[in-house]
This record gives C-alpha cells, sequence and structure tokens, in this order.
C-alpha cells in the first residue's frame, strides 16, 4: 500500500520571515522551514546529521542553510551536506495556498 | 585531434600530484578519468594527525575541491573502486560495474595499515590510522571512553597517540623496540623523545609484543606475551604499511613487495605505470610524499612524451608533527667503525645533536629539541656535502646573518614537494607574491605537511623587506570573493556601500549570497563604517547574536545576565533563584567571568525568563565586551592600592553593548598580585601606588598569551580615555574574528603604542566610539518590549496531530 501523505498547513507566509528559519513541530517530526531570498519556501528535517544541530537557527544563504554548530552546508533542495562533509537529511515538499505554507508529510 | 584516454586508480595525494603535473605540461592532451575509493575529493592525508590533534579540521584538509576536477574537466568517480584491469583489452572495471577503457593507465593505489594477525583484533573498538574514515572513528570512541592504546611507537603511532591525548582519552604507547621511533632515531634521542612524552601525558610499554586483543565482541584490552594485561576501550594499530598491490596482483602485473617499476615508473605491462607507496622502485618502497611528488613529476613528463632525468631513487628525511616536540632524522643514524660523528648534547634545555660523516661527507643527521637546521642538514645530506661546508655555514650564521639569507639557490626550502629557494624567492618577485598562502598556491611549497611554513615567510620577509608584514592582510576575506578585508572597507567607504547584499552585488562575489563566513564579516564592517545609519542584519548574524543566547548541543539556551563587576546583591540573587525554579533551569553555573549562567533555558521562553530577571544582557554569546572581572581591592583588601571594583563597573558600563572584530575581555586588579587576571585580558588594568598599568593582548583561551604593557596613566578618566582609543583602533583596523592578541601582534605593539600617543588621534577615535555607543540598547529589554521580534524569532509552531 502506498504511504498516506498529508499536507499540513503550517502557518501563514508572513509569519515566516525572509532568510531566517522557523521550527516547525508537526506531531513527532520537528521541521525546520526557511523562506529564502526569492522567496522560495523550503521545508527540511530540523536535525543536523553531524550532531543533530538545530538548522532552523542556522544562517540562510542561497539554497544552503548552515548549521549552527560546526557550520556543515546543507543544500535545502536535496538536502544533501556539500563536500567535504558527508550525508543527507530528509526534505520535504512545501507548497504556497492563498499565502498559507503547506507541509507535505 | 581526439585526446587520449588516461585513467587514474586511486585519488590520493601522489595520483593526483601526477595529474596535476600532466595538466600543466599539457592542458588539452587527455581525458582524464580518476576513481577514488574513499568518497571524498583528494585530499591532505598528511594533515589528518592534525585533525585528530584537534589544529585543522576534515574540511580543511581537502587539496582540490570538486570544483578543481570540473574546471579541469576531470571525471571522478568518488566512492568506486577499480576491481580488474584487463591490460589486453586496455580496460578497467569496477565495483560498481563500470567499464572504462584507457590508452593510458596510472595505478597510484596507495597502501593498506598493516594489521596485526592476532586473536582480537577485528573486535569492535581496534582501528587503524590511515583515512578520514578511521579519523572520524577514533573521534567517536573518543567521546565514549576513556582508555586507550596505541600498538607501534613510530612516527604515526606517536603522532595518533598525541590526538588521543588531546581527544581527552588516557593513552598507553605499545612498542616492540627497547626505544621509541627506532627506525628514525639513536637511543640517546629515542629515550629524550620518551620522557618529553611522558611530560605531556603518554604512558609506555616497551619491550612489549601484543598477543591478544581481551574482549568479547568490543574491546576490553590488551595482553602481551609476558602475560600481562592492561585495560583499554580503544586499539590503533599503527605498526606499519604495506603496499597496496591486491588490483595489480589480480591482474598479473608484476610486483614484488610493491608493484615493480622501472625508472621511468613504467610497470611490466604496456601503457600502465603505477606511482606512489604502491610502487616499488629498485627495491625501495616509500612512505612519505617527498619522493612520491618526485616520482610523479617523472611520470608525468613520461606519459606527455617529454624529455626527462630517470628517477633514480630518493633520500628522506622524517619529522614528527606533535607539538611541544621537535625532532628531525634523515639518511644513516646508526654509526660504526667507518662512521664518525658530530655531537652535542644540552641536557638543560634538551637539545640533542648528532651527524654523521663518513669519508667527511654528510650522510645523515638526527636531531632533538631543536629542528631548525632540519632542512640545510637535510640538504647537505642529499648533495653529500663536504662537512666543512656545515661547519662554515655554522660560523657565518653566528656572524648575525639570518639562515634563509645564507643558504644557496638551489636548496631545498620545502622538503615534501622539493622546492628550492631559488624557486619561491623568483615566484614572489617576478609574480609579485606576498603571502604564504600566494606561494604555496603558486610554487606548491608548504602545501603538503606545513613544516616549512616559517621558512616561506621567512623567506618572504627576506625578499619583500618591511613590505610583507602590512601586506600579510592582503588575503581575501573567503572563498566567495578575492577581495581582502582592506579592499572590501575601501569599497564600501568610496561607493557607499550600506547593505550585505549591496555589497555582494556591487564587488561580484561569487555566490548568490555570501556564505557563514563573509556574511557576519560585512554585517560587522557595515556597522563599523556607518554606526548611525546601518540597519544590523539580524539575518546575517550567527544564531547566538541573533537571539542573544548561546545555543546548547540540545537547541536550548543559556542565560548570562550583566553583574558589573562581578559585583552582586541579594536581592538580584533571590531574583535569579526564583527564575531558575519558576522556568525549571537545569543548571545553574558560575562562570570563570566572575557571574552566573542559567543553562538550558527553552527558546521560547527567554523573553520571559529577560523580563523576569530585570537585569541586561550579559552579552556572554557576543563579539562584544564580555566581562570585566575585578579584585576586592582597596576598600577591602590589606593590599589593595587602587579601588579596582569601582573602575572595572565603571568599564563595563561605559564598553558594554559595541560590536567588536572578536569577543573583547576585560580585568582591573588593585595591586600587581594580580587576582582578577588582568596579564591575560584583550586589556587588563593593574593599579599600583598612584597609578594605573595597562595591559594589551592578554588571552587565556586557545593561543595562550601574556599581555603587554601599553602604558601607565594616573586617573580613572585616563584609563576610560585610553581604553577607549584602544577599543575604536581595533574595531577600525582589525579583521573580523581576530581577537586582540592576534591583531596586537600583527601590527605590532610598537606600532599601536605609536598611534595612540597622539592625543588628537585619541580624541578622534573616542568621538567614533561614543557615537556607536549613543545608538546601542539593551537587546534583551528591546526583545520584551516588541511582540514582533518575539514572534518572528522565538516563537515555535506547534501542531499537534497525530502522524504514524
Ligand atoms: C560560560 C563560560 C564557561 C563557564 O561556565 O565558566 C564559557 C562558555 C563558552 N565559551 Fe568560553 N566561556 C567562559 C569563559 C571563558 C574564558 C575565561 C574568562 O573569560 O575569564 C576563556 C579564556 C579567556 C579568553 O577568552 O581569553 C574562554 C575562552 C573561550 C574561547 C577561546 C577564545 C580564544 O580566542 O582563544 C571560545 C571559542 C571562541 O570564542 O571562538 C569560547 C567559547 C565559549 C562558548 C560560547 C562555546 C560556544 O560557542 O558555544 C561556550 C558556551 C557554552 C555553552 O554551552 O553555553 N570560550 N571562555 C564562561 C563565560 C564567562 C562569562 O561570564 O561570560
Ligand atoms: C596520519 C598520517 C600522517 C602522515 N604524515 C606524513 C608526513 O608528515 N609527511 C609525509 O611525507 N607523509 C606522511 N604520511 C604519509 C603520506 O600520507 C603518504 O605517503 C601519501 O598519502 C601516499 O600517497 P599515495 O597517493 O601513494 O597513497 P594514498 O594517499 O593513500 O592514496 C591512495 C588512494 O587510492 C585509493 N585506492 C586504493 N585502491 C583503489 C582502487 N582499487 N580503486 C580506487 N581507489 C583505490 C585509496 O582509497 C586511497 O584514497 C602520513 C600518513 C598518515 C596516514
Ligand atoms: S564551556 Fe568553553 S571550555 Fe567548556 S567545553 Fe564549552 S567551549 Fe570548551
Ligand atoms: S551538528 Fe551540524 S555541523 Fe555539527
Amino acid at each position: 500500500m502506498k504511504a498516506m501523505r498529508y499536507r499540513i498547513k503550517v502557518g501563514s507566509l508572513n509569519d515566516i520571515p525572509e532568510r531566517l528559519g522557523k521550527t516547525v513541530k508537526i506531531g513527532p517530526n520537528e521541521i525546520a522551514i526557511f523562506r529564502l531570498a526569492n522567496g522560495d519556501i523550503r521545508a527540511i528535517e530540523n536535525r543536523c546529521p553531524h550532531k543533530g544541530g538545530v538548522l532552523a537557527e542556522g544562517m540562510v544563504s542561497g539554497e544552503y542553510v548552515y548549521c549552527p554548530m560546526h557550520d556543515w552546508k546543507i543544500n535545502l533542495k536535496d538536502g544533501k551536506v556539500q563536500a567535504p562533509d558527508f550525508g543527507c537529511i530528509k526534505t520535504y515538499e512545501t507548497e504556497i495556498q492563498n499565502g498559507e505554507v503547506i507541509v507535505i508529510l | 585531434m581526439t585526446k587520449q584516454k588516461l585513467v587514474l586508480v586511486g585519488n590520493g595525494m601522489a595520483g593526483v600530484r601526477t595529474i596535476e603535473e600532466i595538466i600543466k605540461l599539457a592542458p588539452d592532451r587527455f581525458e582524464i578519468t580518476i576513481f577514488g575509493r574513499e568518497p571524498y575529493p583528494n585530499y591532505n592525508r598528511i594533515q589528518l594527525s592534525k585533525v585528530l590533534q584537534g589544529d585543522t579540521s576534515i574540511k580543511d584538509i581537502t587539496i582540490n575541491d570538486w570544483q578543481w576536477y570540473e574546471d579541469h574537466q576531470i571525471l571522478l568517480y568518488p566512492g568506486e573502486t577499480v576491481i580488474n584491469i584487463y591490460p589486453e583489452d586496455q580496460l578497467v572495471f569496477t565495483s560498481k560495474g563500470r567499464k572504462v577503457q584507457y590508452d593510458k593507465l596510472i595505478l597510484a593505489t596507495g597502501s593498506l595499515p598493516f594489521m596485526l594477525p592476532i586473536p582480537g583484533a577485528n573486535k569492535e573498538g581496534v582501528t587503524a590510522f590511515r583515512d578520514i574514515k578511521d579519523c572520524e572513528r577514533i573521534i567517536e570512541y573518543s567521546k565514549m571512553y576513556k582508555k586507550s592504546a596505541v600498538i607501534g611507537g613510530g612516527l604515526l603511532g606517536l603522532e595518533a597517540a598525541r590526538g588521543l591525548l588531546n581527544l581527552g582519552m588516557e593513552v598507553s604507547v605499545v612498542h616492540l623496540g627497547d626505544y621509541l621511533m627506532d627506525r628514525q632515531l639513536d637511543k640517546t634521542a629515542g629515550k629524550l623523545l620518551q620522557k618529553e612524552l611522558e611530560l605531556q601525558g603518554m604512558k609506555f610499554y616497551l619491550e612489549k609484543q601484543t598477543k591478544e586483543i581481551l574482549g568479547d565482541q568490543k574491546v576490553k584490552g590488551l595482553r602481551f606475551h609476558d602475560g600481562q594485561e592492561i585495560p583499554v576501550d580503544l586499539v590503533v594499530m599503527a605498526v606499519g604499511i604495506k603496499p597496496n598491490i591486491q588490483l595489480a596482483k589480480e591482474s598479473g602485473i608484476p610486483f614484488n613487495r610493491g608493484i615493480l617499476v622501472n625508472d621511468w615508473l613504467e610497470t611490466q605491462a604496456p601503457n600502465i605505470y603505477a606511482v606512489g607507496e604502491c610502487a616499488e622502485h629498485r627495491e625501495t618502497v616509500y612512505g612519505v610524499v617527498a619522493p612520491l611528488y618526485e616520482q610523479g613529476k617523472v611520470l608525468a613528463k613520461r606519459i606527455c612524451g617529454k624529455e626527462s632525468l630517470p628517477y633514480k631513487g630518493s633520500a628522506v628525511s622524517t619529522q614528527l608533527k606533535v607539538s611541544g616536540v621537535d625532532v628531525f632524522s634523515a639518511g644513516e643514524i646508526f654509526e660504526n667503525e667507518q662512521i664518525k660523528t658530530i655531537m652535542s648534547y644540552d641536557d638543560y634545555r634538551g637539545i640533542y645533536k648528532k651527524i654523521l660523516i663518513r669519508d667527511g661527507k654528510i650522510i645523515g643527521a638526527v636531531l632533538f629539541g631543536d629542528t631548525g637546521e632540519g632542512n640545510r642538514l637535510f640538504n647537505l645530506i642529499k648533495k653529500e656535502a663536504d662537512i666543512f661546508e656545515y661547519t662554515l655555514s655554522c660560523r657565518n650564521e653566528q656572524n648575525g646573518c639570518s639562515l634563509v639569507a645564507t643558504i644557496a639557490d638551489e636548496e631545498i626550502i620545502c622538503g615534501c614537494n622539493g622546492v628550492k629557494k631559488g624557486t619561491i624567492v623568483n615566484a614572489i618577485q617576478s609574480q609579485g607574491l606576498t603571502t604564504v598562502e600566494q606561494v604555496k598556491g603558486y610554487t606548491n611549497a608548504s602545501r603538503s605537511c606545513g613544516g616549512c611554513k616559517s621558512s616561506v615567510a621567512d623567506l618572504l620577509e627576506y625578499t619583500l623587506g618591511d613590505q610583507f608584514k602590512r601586506q600579510e592582510q592582503n588575503e581575501p576575506i573567503c572563498s566567495c570573493t578575492t577581495l581582502s578585508r582592506d579592499d572590501v572597507i575601501k569599497e564600501i567607504r568610496e561607493k557607499v556601500l550600506t547593505m550585505t547584499m549591496e555589497v555582494m552585488r556591487v564587488l561580484n562575489w561569487k555566490t548568490e549570497d555570501g556564505c557563514s563566513k563573509c556574511r557576519p564579516a560585512l554585517n560587522y564592517y557595515l556597522g563599523m563604517l556607518h554606526p548611525l545609519l546601518y540597519q544590523d542584519e539580524r539575518e546575517s548574524r550567527f544564531v547566538n547574536e541573533r537571539l542573544h543566547a548561546n545555543i546548547q548541543k540540545d537547541g536550548t539556551f543559556s542565560v548570562v545576565p550583566r553583574m558589573y563587576g562581578g559585583v552582586t546583591n541579594a536581592e538580584e540573587l533571590r531574583r535569579i533563584a526564583d527564575v531558575a525554579e519558576k522556568y525549571n533551569v537545569p543548571l545553574i553555573k558560575l562562570t570563570g567571568g566572575q557571574r552566573i549562567d542559567l543553562v538550558g533555558v527553552k527558546k521560547e521562553d527567554l523573553p520571559s525568563v529577560w523580563a523576569d530577571l530585570g537585569m541586561p544582557s550579559g552579552f556572554a554569546y557576543g563579539k562584544s565586551l564580555r566581562t570585566v572581572k575585578t579584585c576586592v581591592g582597596d576598600t577591602f583588601c590589606r593590599f589593595g592600592t587602587q579601588d579596582s571594583i569601582a573602575m572595572g563597573i565603571r568599564m563595563e558600563r561605559k564598553f558594554q553593548r559595541i560590536s567588536m572584530p572578536h569577543k573583547v575581555k576585560m580585568a582591573v586588579s588593585a595591586c600587581p598580585r594580580n587576582c582578577a587576571e588582568s596579564g591575560i585580558k584583550d586589556l587588563g588594568v593593574v593599579g599600583v601606588d598612584g597609578a594605573w598599568e595597562i595591559y594589551v593582548g592578554g588571552n587565556g583561551g586557545t593561543h595562550l598569551r601574556a599581555g603587554d604593557l601599553f602604558c601607565r596613566v594616573k586617573t580613572q578618566e585616563e584609563v576610560l580615555e585610553m581604553a577607549g582609543a584602544y577599543l575604536q583602533y581595533y574595531r577600525e583596523t582589525a579583521h573580523y574574528l581576530e581577537r586582540t592578541s592576534i591583531w596586537v601582534e600583527r601590527l605590532g605593539l610598537e606600532h599601536i603604542k605609536s598611534i595612540l600617543a597622539d592625543k588628537d588621534t585619541r580624541q578622534a577615535l573616542n568621538e567614533r566610539l561614543d557615537e556607536t555607543l549613543s545608538v546601542l540598547k539593551d537587546p534583551w529589554q528591546e526583545t520584551i518590549n516588541s511582540g514582533e521580534i518575539q514572534k518572528e524569532l522565538y516563537k515555535t509552531v506547534n501542531i499537534p496531530v497525530d502522524i504514524k
């Protein structure tokens, strides 16, 4: 059976400050939502694969976030950690509907 | 012309260096494919020792990053092993089922660490020390366990052991011989080394053969042949390496200990070459990079069809990369009837030197304690120089000529990369190089083990004279730009730039939106240059400075309110206690800065914790003034000569909240006993009878440095005036993230003194500082007052749903 997909409203676009992250807890899942400089929204798992740094607090630069703990650089689109570090985190699809941000789980 | 297909197996140090040489000789001749078993771009294996010792990080040891492969149109398959070669069809076959045709094939598969075939060697907690993976595994282990053992007291073993100590583990080194590094040192030097390392905290088991590794699944201990057992949780095997010849073996390419090559690095199979630690040349297999790079040069010429002299083998030298211990050895080190020695031993300073001479020629040397002569001796050994040449150069030095000035142009400065003095001096002059980084980029000097960095710096200084020091500031601020800090500041001023985005766009940044290095730096520079106009960009601040609290490893924060001069009162303490109870603060701690830390506060609670405390932010998270520690002073202490508490409080109130290039710490003591530790502060004040002494550039942190006496003044007002001018000069001239201790050394104490000696200059600096101060507010209060800030930065969204 194909897993169910949930569409979850996490708040209005205006509540997410530009070039900053926001922590969203949806049930047991902790997700970091970012609004990039170009207006796009990205959603990723909120924990760094290195030592669990909180990614929502990282510095956002273009399509990347730098983990606040030890500065790993992570691509917000595909979740890949940039070389020379290694690893990957989960990314979530997002949509914007009538100014509301929706995360698809 | 269609390109020839060149395939390299092994993305390591020797192989990739050979490719670099080939690209230099014939940039367009080959279509290059590289297979590397490790999932990283080409990195500096040598520096793994430094990574383990905490001096550098894995991401800083990359030699050629992914971009380099792209720039040279090299197809790299990282994490892919070549498992077979079919020489007749000129094909290689990989672990991922890929088949690739070659016209020329280079094998550079390096070595494998030798693992003792003893019972228990496959238990969890036994590791080699060869690659990034090993290094990470060791670091992981060090966090969970306390006791470690290194088997093998050679170079690699001792470097690993030093790393383990730095990682906080207890370390036992087990060694078969009766003294350490017995292949590179004589017994005297080996014993000196042992004494030094024992002082550093290592424990040694000499003349011990390990018989068995104990434990169930995990390592529990070691048992030696004599029956003795020691408990350990981690075992690093560093007993030697063996050339990695498996691929050659399977593919029918002749080998002995290593893959057999001739003087042109050709194997006995057509169009297949071998280079590096996997190759055996004239019955020798090498284990350090200098000879491998020489091989690479010869091979590159051969493959490109250029004339070259044959490779005839190399002399090697070794140096131990353990801080605080200087050891050097080269050539033959054991005396016999035909060999005479020059020896000196300074027991008091722990300096030992032995030079070995046969038929009047220098053939080897061992140095302990002072290895400054290492390179020169190595050069003399390589050309089998007359001992007379050595004694002569010693005399020159005593006459006051600097070492780099006296040596000949063809002498080698960088042993690893074989770079001669003449080449470096030439490059500096013809290319206008001004920094060690640039020399490294242009000539390869200091690119591998880094041991010759100081000689390269000496050469820069010798070639450029005074210009060198000033020029040093010209490093780009990060890899997003080629501009240095000074260039950027100049442009910001001239073009009147006012936002980080604008700076990056106008100055042609290579990245769209900067990185975690340049963004905070630009934010600082802009704020420093336009104190009244600039709107601080919180998104360009590191989390701590954005949220005004220190992030903890679990994502909670710490709260450190100001306690000016380390002075508090009962009412304040009561409020702190109440807050701690109300918010269930897990840890209340006295900091090293004379105040109280509430550790483990949830982010959402921060604004109300601050409101309930009713105290201003202590900026314990900021590139800003941290604390002003004070001692008891003359109101109570029997030795006190001045009111240190009042002085300290005035300083803390005056200089708090200003953005600085790095954090700034201060202290005021009331007599030279210096109970507030003013001697290791960015700015320390010591009261003496009728005067205040000001010390600068002290640091009690990573790079311990005692402050220098800057001046003596009479009154508290003069202290504030001098301190203000000093801080503003630091703000205006330091690189972002440069502590005063480094800055003072870069600019020179005398230079700073001479600038601040002028009263008008001081006044102008203080005016600019006061301007900055005039608009600063307490950030905690600002947050408490602004619902907007609270919502944007401190609120987490909680959606209670049930999802499986
Ligand atoms: C809280 C405190 C330890 C304590 O409980 O005593 C502390 C805690 C931290 N120090 Fe420190 N330092 C503390 C006093 C010191 C001192 C002693 C002093 O100030 O008298 C030093 C050496 C003195 C010096 O700096 O010259 C010190 C040298 C460092 C360094 C090395 C700085 C350097 O330039 O060498 C760092 C790393 C850095 O800043 O890059 C650091 C960084 C840190 C950080 C902020 C690490 C981080 O970035 O997360 C620590 C936060 C821990 C946490 O989880 O909250 N801490 N740190 C002390 C706070 C003092 C205060 O009241 O503000
Ligand atoms: C901790 C440490 C400290 C050191 N310190 C020094 C020092 O101070 N000075 C010094 O001169 N030397 C030092 N060395 C030695 C130096 O690192 C080596 O001499 C050098 O790296 C050898 O280069 P290489 O290219 O022959 O082998 P390597 O650098 O090991 O490269 C070989 C690469 O080939 C890959 N490979 C192997 N087989 C295959 C295959 N079939 N398919 C694809 N890929 C394959 C391997 O995974 C490896 O990445 C040190 C080594 C270590 C481990
Ligand atoms: S508080 Fe300071 S010394 Fe202690 S672990 Fe953190 S950074 Fe290191
Ligand atoms: S936890 Fe993210 S870099 Fe270490």
